[in-house]
This record gives structure tokens, C-alpha cells and sequence, in this order.
């Protein structure tokens, strides 16, 4: 069986917090463990910043689209977080450890190789002017050892 | 959720503890707060006592790091306390422990940057 939800809000700071509880709750569904969680709501505010602070460069008025996707089967989890800011010039670049464009604002350009290490799979989709769109994907640890 | 920012100083050695979520959002005013008090009481080692911290992500990272920026031009030393294994992670991934001492607790800390304490 598949569960799925759809969330979008205001580009403000105030709902990073928001954002990554309410996805937390809802994949706790799943019954993931608390790394499994920290590491969910970790990208989900990775993610969120990169739109408030890179997408619309901390416009008020960018709106952010969360999609979760389950299957509650398989124990996976699909996760997208997109904006319809100003895109992505280089995306290698932007994936980079420490790599950033806004180093005035103390942005440790941790962003991207957190979600990688804590997701199973990343997919990066960005057009300059349109927006940006991050796919993340992760198996939880009780379907991987099931499967083996 | 919110962040609660309490600073405590001891000669030149300033002492942050963080409860609750660090986060772009709440990252501004742990910036504002600490390098004022950086720069007008004169301080020159940070100890950072993350015990109370429940969330932290590429944001606190940032600020961090900002911070240890600001006193090494001074010569000083940061040294990090009562980690969680999640944040620990997060540290290791950036390569702060690099820059970084960490202590298992403030007295550890405190005893190692020769603050005499009573």
C-alpha cells in the first residue's frame, strides 16, 4: 500500500521547523528508528533552507512544495522538496563538501553532502529562472535487513 | 520549537550552551548574540556545550564555524562539549573536529583551556 502527502508553504525561516516536523510525523508511519528520523528531518531542513535562502534568496513570497511518497510494504520512502526560484547554475558545483555561493551569510555548504549521506539516492533537477527540484529516496534499515 | 542561547563568561573563556533546534532560522541570533559578546568583553576561547541541543543541521555548522573564524584571528581556541552522537556525526562529515577540541564535559573543557574553577 502506498501513503502520500503534499504540503507547500511560505519561503519563511520559521517554517523550516515546521517542514521537517511534519514529515517526521508523517513517515513515522513507517516505525523508523530515531537515527532513521533525525536523518529525514536533517535533509528535509537542508533541503527547505537551500529554497528559502538559494531558490528565492530569502524572498517571502517563494512558495515551497514538500511531496512524500511511502510504501508501507517495501519500508521506502520518496521525498521531494521543490521551488520555483531562480535555479541552479552549476549543480556539480553546488554538490561540492563545503562548497557555497553565499559565504557572507556563514553557510557552511554542508547542504548537499548531507543529503547524500543520510538518503539512499539524490536526483538534482534544476533550470535557471524555473526552479529547483530535489528528489531524495531512502530504504529503511528493517526492509534492508528483510530483504537480504 | 525554538533555540534557548545561554552565555556565561569566565576570564577571557565564553561558555555557550544551546537547547533545543539549531537551524537557519534560529542560527541568526546565536550569530548576533555570541559575536557581540566576542567582540566587546574581549573574549578569546569558546566553549561550546551542546548538551541540551535536539536538532542541528548544515545551518549550525555554519555558525560554528563562523565563530571559531572569529576568535582563531585572536589566537583562541574552541572546544566542544556534551555532543550527541547525531551532531558528532555531522561534525565528522564537515571536518570540524579538525579545528575543533572536544571534551566530554564544560569542567573538562574548562580544565583544559587552564581556567581555574571552583
Amino acid at each position: 500500500m502506498k501513503n502520500s502527502m503534499n504540503l507547500e508553504f511560505s519561503a519563511l525561516s520559521q517554517n523550516e521547523s515546521f517542514a521537517r516536523i511534519t514529515v517526521a510525523s508523517f513517515v513515522a508511519q513507517l516505525d523508523p528508528t530515531m537515527d532513521e528520523l533525525t536523518e529525514i528531518k536533517t535533509v528535509v531542513s537542508e533541503a527547505v533552507t537551500n529554497a528559502i535562502i538559494h531558490g528565492y534568496e530569502s524572498d517571502p513570497k517563494g512558495i515551497i512544495y514538500i511531496s512524500v511518497s511511502m510504501d508501507l510494504e517495501e519500508e521506502t520512502i520518496e521525498l521531494s522538496v521543490r521551488d520555483k526560484g531562480i535555479g541552479i547554475r552549476d549543480v556539480e558545483e553546488a554538490r561540492q563538501p563545503l562548497y557555497t555561493t553565499k559565504p557572507e551569510l556563514e553557510r557552511s555548504g554542508m547542504g548537499f553532502t548531507i543529503m547524500e549521506n543520510f538518503m539512499d539516492e539524490i536526483m538534482i533537477e534544476s533550470s535557471r529562472g524555473e526552479g529547483t527540484t530535489i528528489r531524495l529516496m531512502k530504504n529503511l534499515s528493517k526492509s534492508k535487513a528483510f530483504s537480504k | 520549537m525554538s533555540l534557548t542561547v545561554e552565555m556565561t563568561t569566565n576570564q577571557n573563556v565564553l561558555c555557550i550552551r544551546l537547547a533545543g533546534e539549531l537551524d537557519h532560522h534560529t542560527a541568526e541570533d546565536l550569530r548576533n548574540k555570541a559575536s557581540q559578546i566576542i567582540e566587546t568583553e574581549g573574549i578569546r576561547h569558546i566553549i561550546l556545550n551542546l548538551g541540551e541541543l535536539t536538532f542541528m543541521d548544515s545551518s549550525g555548522l555554519g555558525v560554528i564555524l563562523g565563530r571559531y573564524r572569529q576568535i582563531h584571528s585572536y589566537g583562541g581556541e574552541m572546544v566542544v562539549c556534551a555532543i550527541s552522537p547525531s551532531v558528532h556525526r555531522l561534525f565528522e562529515m564537515s571536518g570540524l573536529f579538525k579545528i575543533l577540541r572536544l571534551e566530554p564535559s564544560e569542567e573538562a573543557a574548562m580544565h583544559g583551556l587552564g581556567v581555574i574553577t571552583r
